[in-house]
Formats: structure tokens, sequence, C-alpha cells
């Protein structure tokens, strides 16, 4: 699998710098000696100036010359001077002498010892980490395919498949129904996209439909549907079957989901006259506009309409719109939009036409507010109101209440329209996948028909253990989710676009579009070079389990928040290195440590949590080890160096991939080493979780609530293992919750485990 | 500097913010050749400045690390700070861009020790704060900044305190010499993410943004929030420096009026409702938050922020455009007059603090952009004339974070298309 070239004689060197102060404030012979006796390093050299073009120079030369494989830094946290300390094919570590020592510890003689015993320490554990690292090689696929799989093929779709084809990639669309343009074709008109925003525009939906056909780099396939995705980023095994039966299958690098969305259906709104005649919704309305052509719209009994009213929020926005709080929560986001375009069809056939529009909050950011003032220039009216009730018939009645007027009206109308949600078509929901599969397996037959039905409605079929479909956010969203990083999905290689992932108009869903093109085609040549995804998209390395070992207890394949990891036909896990996204969440999850990176494993932090000078019970001096998250905590305990503020030099802090890498091992080998605490800094968790790979800190979360039960066999208190949600604002915080854990500690008294490591 | 590294397969990243960031990774982590160029000393833009994000409430240097953390670990982006577009020529997939770089006063032999801040006794008010508190004139522009290399200001270039902090660099870091230089390069495609800045709210006279101290921008409220900013994330007013806990947020103060800005800023509801949550943060049932709004576009899925906000007890809401405010002389409180429109009730309210959420105009306003570029009644960037020229972010449209980035993204590929269109045509021409 691992193109990695046979590994030369490794040679281990240390290199300290002794500017910033390091000098100044430190015993650096003393640090010499530690990396000498205790760190066996084969090359140990001291540099005023480390990280200047001389420093570089000399370690280069060191590694081009001398044969140097391992390249220990002890100078400036690793957070600083990365693009200095770049060396191709070298296993490296930072030993933060500058953040993690001097900016930290109170200055002065009093902490001249405490201070030059975590700086030793942080060498010691330096060299530790690196003599058990390799520097990743990456996998190379030259096989991959860098074809574009869209499946969907309205608006959306097309936009991302014309998108990819026009930066050179070849796409295959995959549309259900049997003409490409979705919801968007059904319209009579779409709101302007720029400037002047006075007037309806045409769709141009067919222009682009037969751009798309016309396309040599795009394949389309109407009529179809995908009935399985296998494998991973660079070679998804897709599966299209066409409804007269016939199974095609191609060879795609990434996808992009644009499955869009479906109207809320009327007949559930009764109360707003769902159901009943002259009542419609935005799509039936767009229905007679396109009927009428420009000429009076009519309604279903063919009388012209004379006065329109558009209920806004029907069924939307809990209480907050127009609904009665049992229908969607979400603003669809377009609607108020569309109404306005809408109460211009009939302004713009007929100025006389009453045209009133029924809001509670009118919603048109940016430039729709130039739209929202050409329709009051037309005459519509907007009246904020919340509707209580709509009765269809020959002569509609609107009740509402004016808010404006504070009184309760009525109105009569020709037609009401109900601005009604989007309600995404995301597929398969995976807890409920979950929970059928797990009740199918048991022998409920119940299960087993509602699994067949789940099926059908997935969009993807991904044969991938964790289930056939991206996970789903509130409200059935697909997958989404940072804010800085929208397209980020739980599934690699796979993106959400369109209304699928979020409600939205038609121009927000084009550059959506656009967007998830972007990442599809980011993926494609990312796995090429044997790279991660985001976001660690430089990363070479990639998880390794040593099989022979493995117990098949599932924790990793269940763990794993990108459902990397499928079971190979012996049951054992079978990593799909495409898929990953290196958080090591596996390798946390791990009870019996088979799971590795080259350069992140059990090892590179276990031989540092050991190479720790632990004094014993009679110096007073506790040691407490901290797990950051390299995310936020561990940049939070470095702008508190930046800043200057002092915490205790008992602490001997250790960044970590995510805290859902923290594999229990570590706080057991800490406490039976005769550490005194251990803090583990992570990122929140929960509906608003911060945590980059999504599940990662609610692992650990999770797992460490299972730890009492270990330090009670151990007679230790529950207080020696602290678990922390830190901001990477938290600078102050991490201060103060590591000064006082100190002195809980001292009221505690030390580990019983002292002496006994 | 040699002009020589760019070609017509590089592309040009106008603007160090979130989504000019976002559009220089994307390209880069496709293997793209990418020179962003940033008018301040430092990346991160005016993200940066900002406590928290709707709706989660998290932090945006979070999403900030992230992002150094990638261009740090990709050698395709050439970052240049301190440096300004001042002409471009030529067309899609050629063009010629001449970049005006102002000196920084110190080398990449920086490491960011900070014995020049100590060394210099000059102080400038402080960009990361808007001008709410004073740093020394040799400065990190903030925590997180990058390059992360001090600055020197100007104004002690060529004074003692210029030497001073010479003296003090044991790195041969500060050169008080450098001069402002100019390059020209080619470039491929250009993307425009020039963001925005915050209309002058001096200019909506009857808010009285230049003559009461305590009417101050939802800008300057997120620094008064933020743990790292001049109060220490204490909401302290700035006539007396009071703990002030009756605060009204007033809407669309700039937008959606055509006196000022015809747009709605898209964001500034949310980030108000956001606000109100700062208040909460800092007063807890003691605080009082008031927001005068026309309409609340807390559009889509931030329905469900906007429903918790309402529900909390501190937080109330006044439809109204506040007519005027004046000030009570005996404590300094401003008082909003106004009619309230759900039953036209007048009203005089007297609060501590008041938070203009104003509108978001295009930076480039004013500025003189290249003729090539299509701009909006707005001055936002809708495209070029030749092609290959995008805007992205909140230079293309009003956008929150998410948004921009969601922009960014898409005008990445867009350049991508254009480069990859230029390779394509001069292969096949050879």
């Amino acid at each position: 699998m691992n193109t990695t070239s046979a590994p030369a004689t490794p040679k281990h060197a240390a290199y300290i710098c002794s500017g910033c102060g390091i000098g100044d404030t430190l015993d650096v012979a003393g640090l010499e000696k530690v990396a000498k006796t205790e760190g066996k390093m084969a090359v140990i050299k001291t540099h005023p100036f480390l990280c200047n073009a001389e420093g570089v120079q000399m370690i280069r030369d060191d590694i081009a010359n001398d044969g140097v494989t391992h390249v220990c830094i002890a100078a400036c946290s690793r957070r600083a001077k990365a693009e200095a300390f770049q060396f191709d094919g070298i296993a490296l570590s930072r030993a933060n002498l500058r953040e993690g020592v001097i900016w930290v510890v109170a200055e002065g003689s009093d902490h001249d010892e405490v201070r030059q015993e975590m700086a030793e320490d942080y060498v010691r554990m330096g060299c530790a980490e690196v003599k058990k690292m390799t520097a990743p090689a990456g996998n190379v696929k030259e096989t991959s395919s860098k074809k574009i799989l869209v499946v969907g093929g309205g608006m959306s779709g097309m936009t991302a498949a014309l998108a990819a084809a026009d930066a050179g990639y070849e796409v295959v669309l995959v549309e259900k129904t049997g003409a490409l343009g979705g919801f968007a074709s059904n319209l009579y008109k779409r709101v302007p996209f720029n400037g002047p925003y006075a007037e309806p525009q045409p769709t141009g939906v067919e222009e682009m439909a037969a751009k798309v056909s016309g396309n040599g780099k795009i394949k389309v396939y109407l009529n179809s549907t995908v009935a399985e995705t296998a494998g991973a980023p660079g070679r998804f095994a897709v599966k299209i079957a066409a409804e007269s039966g016939s199974v095609t299958e191609e060879l795609c690098g990434a996808v992009v989901q644009a499955t869009g969305f479906t109207t809320y259906p009327l007949d559930k709104l009764p109360e707003l006259g769902g159901g009943q005649a002259n009542v419609v919704d935005q799509a039936g309305l767009e229905a007679l506009a396109k009927a009428a052509n420009g000429g009076a719209i009519k309604r279903a009994d063919g009388k012209e309409v004379k006065s329109v009213v558009f209920v806004q929020c029907a069924g939307q926005r809990g209480t907050g719109g127009n609904g009665s709080g049992s229908h969607l929560e979400y603003c669809s986001g377009h609607c108020c939009a569309t109404s306005i375009k809408q109460a211009m069809y009939f302004k713009g056939q007929n100025p006389d036409i009453d045209t009133v529009v029924m809001y509670s909050d009118l919603r048109v950011p940016g430039m729709g507010e130039d739209f929202y003032r050409s329709a009051q220039q037309k005459g519509v009216i907007f009246t904020k109101a919340k509707v209580t009730g709509v009765k269809g018939g020959d002569s509609c009645q609107v009740e509402f209440k004016d808010l404006i007027l504070d009184e309760e009206v009525s109105t009569d109308a020709d037609l009401v329209v109900l601005a009604t949600g989007q309600v995404p078509n995301a597929g398969v929901n995976l807890d409920e996948w979950t929970a059928t599969v797990t009740a199918a397996e048991s022998g409920d037959e119940a299960a087993k028909g509602k699994k067949t039905e789940l099926q059908k409605i997935s969009v993807l079929n991904l044969n991938y253990r964790q289930g056939p479909d991206m996970p789903q956010f509130k409200y059935g969203f697909a997958d989404s989710h940072f804010i800085c990083f929208p397209y980020e999905t739980r599934r690699t290689g796979i993106y959400a676009a369109g209304p699928t992932r979020r409600p939205m108009d038609m121009f927000q869903a084009t550059e959506d579009a656009i967007g998830a093109a972007m990442k599809a085609i980011q993926a494609v040549e990312n796995v090429e070079k044997g790279r991660a995804a985001h976001p660690r998209a430089w990363d070479l390395s990639f998880p390794k389990a040593r099989l022979e070992g493995c117990t098949q207890c599932k924790r990793c394949t269940v763990e794993c928040p990108f459902g990397a990891i499928d079971e190979d036909e012996k049951r054992f896990p079978l990593f799909n290195e495409e898929r990953c996204r290196r958080c090591g969440t596996c390798m946390g999850a791990c009870p019996v440590r088979v799971i590795s990176f080259e350069n992140y494993s059990c090892d590179t932090v276990g031989m540092q949590i050991k190479a720790v000078n632990v004094p014993d019970e009679f110096e007073e001096k506790p040691r407490i080890l901290i797990l950051a998250c390299e995310n936020d905590a561990y940049p939070a305990l470095d702008m508190a160096g930046v800043q200057r503020m002092t915490y205790s030099a008992f602490v001997r802090a250790i960044p970590v991939r995510c805290l859902g890498s923290v594999n229990t091992i570590w706080i057991t080998d800490a406490l039976n080493s005769g550490y005194d605490g251990v803090m583990m800094m992570g990122c929140k968790k929960g509906d608003d979780y911060q945590c980059h790979f999504v599940k990662g800190s609610e692992m650990a979360y999770y797992r460490m609530s299972k730890i009492d039960d270990t330090l009670k066999q151990l007679g230790l208190e529950p207080e020696r293992v602290q678990t922390h949600e830190i901001a990477i604002t938290d600078n102050a915080r991490v201060v103060k919750l590591i000064n006082e854990y100190v002195e809980q500690l001292n009221e505690i008294g030390p580990s019983p485990m002292k002496g006994f490591g | 500097m040699t002009a020589s590294i760019a070609t017509n397969q590089t592309i040009l990243v106008v603007g160090g913010g979130i989504a000019g960031m976002t559009a220089a990774l994307e390209a880069a982590e496709c293997g793209k050749q990418v020179i962003l160029a940033e008018k301040t000393p430092t990346l991160g833009g005016r993200t940066s400045l900002l406590y928290r994000y709707f709706p989660k409430m998290c932090h945006p240097t979070c999403g900030l690390e992230i992002n150094l953390k990638r261009l740090r670990g990709n050698p395709n982006v050439r970052v240049m700070t301190l440096t300004e577009v001042a002409a471009v020529s030529g067309t899609r997939g050629d063009y010629t861009v001449t970049l005006k770089i102002k000196p920084r006063y110190v080398n990449e032999s920086c490491t960011a020790c900070g014995d020049c801040g100590k060394a210099v006794s000059a102080e400038i008010a402080n960009p990361a704060n808007y001008g709410l508190d004073k740093i020394k004139a040799a400065y990190l522009p903030h925590g997180m900044a990058y390059p992360q290399r001090y600055v020197i200001d100007p104004s002690i270039a060529g004074t003692p305190d210029g030497e001073a902090a010479k003296a003090a660099c044991k790195f041969g870091a500060v050169d008080l010499g450098m001069q402002e230089e100019t390059v020209e390069l080619k470039v491929g495609s250009v993307v425009w993410a020039t963001g925005w800045r915050p209309y002058d709210a001096a200019k909506i006279q009857p808010y009285g943004y230049d003559r009461i101290p305590n009417v101050i921008t939802s800008l300057e409220f997120e620094r008064l929030a933020d743990v790292r900013g001049p109060t220490g994330g204490k909401l302290l007013r700035p006539s007396d420096g009071k703990e002030a806990k009756n605060i009204a947020f007033i809407q669309c103060a700039g937008s959606r009026d055509e006196n000022h800005l015809r747009h709605c800023s898209r964001i500034c509801c949310m980030a108000s409702l956001k606000q109100t949550q700062y208040v909460r943060e800092a007063c807890g049932d003691e605080g009082k938050s008031t927001v005068y709004y026309i309409d609340i576009r807390a559009i889509d899925r931030f329905e469900d922020f906007y429903a918790n906000v309402y529900k909390d007890p501190t937080v109330s809401f006044v439809k109204s455009k506040v007519a005027r405010i004046a000030v009570n002389e005996a404590n300094g409180n401003p008082i909003l007059h106004g009619v309230n429109t759900e039953g036209y009730q007048r009203y005089a309210t007297e609060h501590d603090l008041v938070v203009l959420a104003v509108g978001m105009e295009p930076e480039v306003t004013g500025v003189k952009l290249p003729d090539d570029l299509v701009l909006d009644s707005s001055n936002f960037i809708e495209g070029s004339k030749s092609g290959g020229m995008f805007g992205a972010g909140s230079a293309a449209s009003p956008l929150d974070v998410n948004r921009a980035v969601q922009s960014a993204t898409a005008a990445s590929l867009k350049a991508i298309q254009v480069i990859h269109k230029t390779a394509s045509t001069e292969a096949s021409a050879s």
C-alpha cells in the first residue's frame, strides 16, 4: 500500500535555539546535556538565531551531509516559524521553550529551578517523540479517477457540472427525471441576479440545459438514479440505474450532491386554506403564470385574478411567521423575493390588480432591497400581519391581525398564494438507518421491510458501514457545518450544494454549486497526491492498523466521524485512506492500540509522557499532564505566552490532533508514572460544536466519562483527571484553570502512584 | 522580490481577510500558484476583529488558526502584506498588475520576541481595536497576526524611538531604511476579495455618533465584548467608563436607506441578535437589550437563533426606525425618540449605551479601481468586462462569513477556469 522508500538508518539531531531570551533565561548547556544523555541524540547543536537563514542552513547541511533523518527543534512553539523549519522527508518535533516555558513561567531567580526543569522536560519529550516518528511519504494514486459525479440535474447540479467541465474535468450527471432543469424549469421567471434588480428575469433554464447536453465533457444520465456508490475519493465505483433497468458503472473521483428540495405539502396547511379552491402555493402560482405567459393570470376555474394575497412564511418559522408551530421551524430564505417577483407578474400584466403581501419580517437581503423597492413603486401593498386563517372558494377570505394598526381584520381575494417552505431531499437519515439496521439484524421483520424502504429513498446508496447517505443536520439538511468551512461534510469527497444542504434562492444555489464543484475538484487533486482533505490538506500521513493485534471490537469503525472505516470479509477494519481526515479518532478509540500514523501514534505521545522526569512525593513538585487540542486549546496556551501571562511550571503540555485521538492508555500511563493530574483540553461539543472533526471532542468526553472506574482501580481521586472545553480565545481562562488545578492538587496531595512507575 | 515567479498561470487574490484567504487556499490546495496581497500588515481581515460568530457563538480566530495552518503547510501561496494594487492592465488570462508595497521597517529576521515594542515609548491608536485603545508604535498587530512579525509605525521611522527599536533588536530585524516598492507581475486571473468597511456612522446625523460618546458602532461593540479587547470584555461605555447594562441596538444604521446605503447589509440583524447575548454574557439577568428594527432578517436556519433570542427575557424588540437620539446631560444617557409602528406609540427611551448596527459598504468605495471591473449601484463587484477578474466575499455582496467563504470558494474555481483555459489554448497553439 505505502510507497515509502526503504528508510535510511535513522540519525537523530537536536537543535537548540538560544535566541528570544531562551539563552538568557535557561541553562542551555543543561538542555544540551539532557538531549545527549537522556534524549540520546547523535547531533546536538545550539544556535543563537536558529530560524534565520544561517541557522536553518546549518540544519539543512546536517541533513544533506551528515545523514540526519530526525530533527528535534527546541526553540519556539510549533505554531511559530513553521515555514523556516520545514524539511522534506525529515521527521520533525518541536520542543516549545519560548511560548511554552520562558514566556509563561514567572520571572525571577525564585523560579529558575522549576523553569529549567520544565524546559529540560520539553527537550526530553521532543527527543522521545521524534525517535518514534517517521516522515510520511504519502500514498500517491496514479490510477485515481478525476471524474466528478453530480447527482441532480436542477439549477445547482447543472451549474456544478458546467463549472467542473469548464475547468477541464469530466463530469457524470445523474438526473432521476426525464429532463434537466429541476424545480427551476417549472418557473415562469426568476428573481434578478444582478442590477438593476427591478423586473423578473427569464430563468435561462432551457439554455443552461442545452449547454449541459451539448458539453463534450459532461455525460448526462436521465431517468436514472445512483444504485450504489462504493469505494472512496478518487475511486468511487458508481452504479447508475436507469428506469429501463439497465445499470452502467462509472468510476468517479468525487461527488457533488445537488438533489434539491420539495415544497412543503399544501394539504398539511388546512388552517391556511391548503387544499381548498383557489389557494395555491408559490409553485402553483408559477404554473398559472406560465400558462398565462404574460397574459391575464387565471385561476384553475378559468376566472381572471383581480385580487391576490400572498401569505408569507406559511407553515414556516415555527410561530414566528404565519406558522402555527407545528410545521417548519426554519425560514426558507427565498420566499419573500419570490412573492415579490410573483406580485410583479400581476402588476406587470395589469397594474389595477390588488396585490397584497402579508408578512411578519420581509427578508430581502443585499440588493434584494432594490427589488422590494421596485415592487412598492409598482403598487404592491406590503402589510405587516399575522394571518390567522384562510378560507378558499370562489371568493377567498383571509383573516389576519394587522400588526401596524393592531386590529383583527379580514379581506377577500380571488386567489391566495401561500409562501410555503423548502424541504430538503437529502436521502436517508443515518440515525434512523442505524436503528433500523440494528433491529433488522436482530430479526425484526418490520425493520427489514423498513430498511428496504429507506434504501429506496437513498440518494447516494453508499456502501459505507455507517450508512447509505451523508449524515444530516437538524431539519434533515445534508451535512455541511463550519461557518468558516461551509462545504466540509462528514463524507470526504462528497459535497452538498444548493437547497439540499440549506434553504436558499436560485442565485445562492448557483454560487453554492460552483463552490461545491471546486471542493470536488480539490478532493480528486489531493487524492492523486496522496494527501488528506480539509482541514489537514497538507497531511501525507494516514492510519495504519496492525491487524494481527486487532480484537474486532469495531470501535474504530463506529467512532470514525467520517465513515472512513468499513469491515473486510474477515470482519477486520478496512481503512479507506482517501476517506480519512487524519484526526486520529480511531487511534483514540482502539483499546489494543494497533492503529497509528507514521508521525502520530500511541508511542509518539506515550513516550513523551514517559520521558518527563517525575519528582518523588517529597519534592512537592507536582506534575500535571495537559493534552491540548492543537486547533484551539494549544493556540490558547501559546497566546497566553505571547501575552506574557504566567502559569504554573508544573504542567507539561502535549498538543494532540483532536481530543478524539486521545487514547486512554496515555492517561493511565501518566497516572501510573506518578503524575498528579491530567487536564484534557478540547473544543466545544454538542449542537454548537466547534470540533474540527465534528465528533472528536464528544468522543473524548464519552470515553473520559468511563475513566472513573480506572481511577478507582488505581486508588486515585476522580479529580486527578479533568476535561475542559477550551476556545481559542481562552488564553486568560486556561491560565486560571491551570493555576487553580495546581492548588486543588496541592490540597488533595501527591499521587500515591509516585515511585511505582 | 522578483516579478518572474508569477506567470499567466498565477492567480492574484487581492485582500487577505476570510474571503481572500479562502480563495487563495482553495486554489492552492488544488495545486495552483497564488499571490495573496493584503494591504494591512497582517492577514485575517475584519473577521479577526470580531469577538464571536453567529449562530454558534464560536470565535473567528479558530477559523483563522486553521487557515493559517493550511497556509504554512502550502508552498503555493505567496503572501504579500502592506501591499495594494495600483494598476491592472491586460486581459483574461494575461493581466499585468502593479503592486505597491509599503515599508514594514521590519524584515524577515523578526522572531516576534517583542524587544522593540518594549524599547519604544511612542503610542498609536490600536487598529485592532478600532482605535479604542493605544499600543506601542512598534507592535504585533494582534496575537494571531500573520506573518508573525512586528511592524514599526511610519510615524516613528526617522525618530529616536525608531532608533531605539532598531537598537533593541538582537536579530537585525529592524530596517528603518525600507522604502516603498513597486512591482509588476503577470497573472492569469484576479480575485478581488477586498472586503467591506463600516458605513461612516457620523453621516447619519440624527444618531449623533460624532457628538454623543455613548453612541458607538456595532464593530466597536465587538471589541468591548472581546476578552482580548480594550476593556478585557467588560461593556464599559465611553463617556464615563461605567458598565453599560441597558443597551439599545439600532438596526439599519445607514442600510436600506437611499440617503445612505440603498442595500440591506444582511449581517446586521444577526449581528445585533448575537450582541444581545454578549450583554447576557457580561451582565446576566441584569442586562437589558432593546433591538429597534424594521424587519428582523434572520434568514434560513438562523431563524433558530432569533427564536432563542426572542425568548430571552432580557431582550425586547421595537419595530421602529429610530428618528433621533438626544442626550440626558445629567448622566450622559442617550435618549431614543421615535414611533413604535406596531400600534403607533411615540417613545422617548433612555439607554446606557446605543449600538448602531452600521451597514457594510465595499472597502473600495471611493478607490480608483481598474475600469475593467463591473460594479453594481452600491459599488459591489459583479465581475469584469474581460472575464478574468471576479469579486469574492463581501467585496461582491454584503455577506456573512459563511456566505463569504462560499462565494470565495466559487470565485476560486472561476479563476482556475481562466488559467486552465489559458493553458489549454497555449498548448493547442504551440
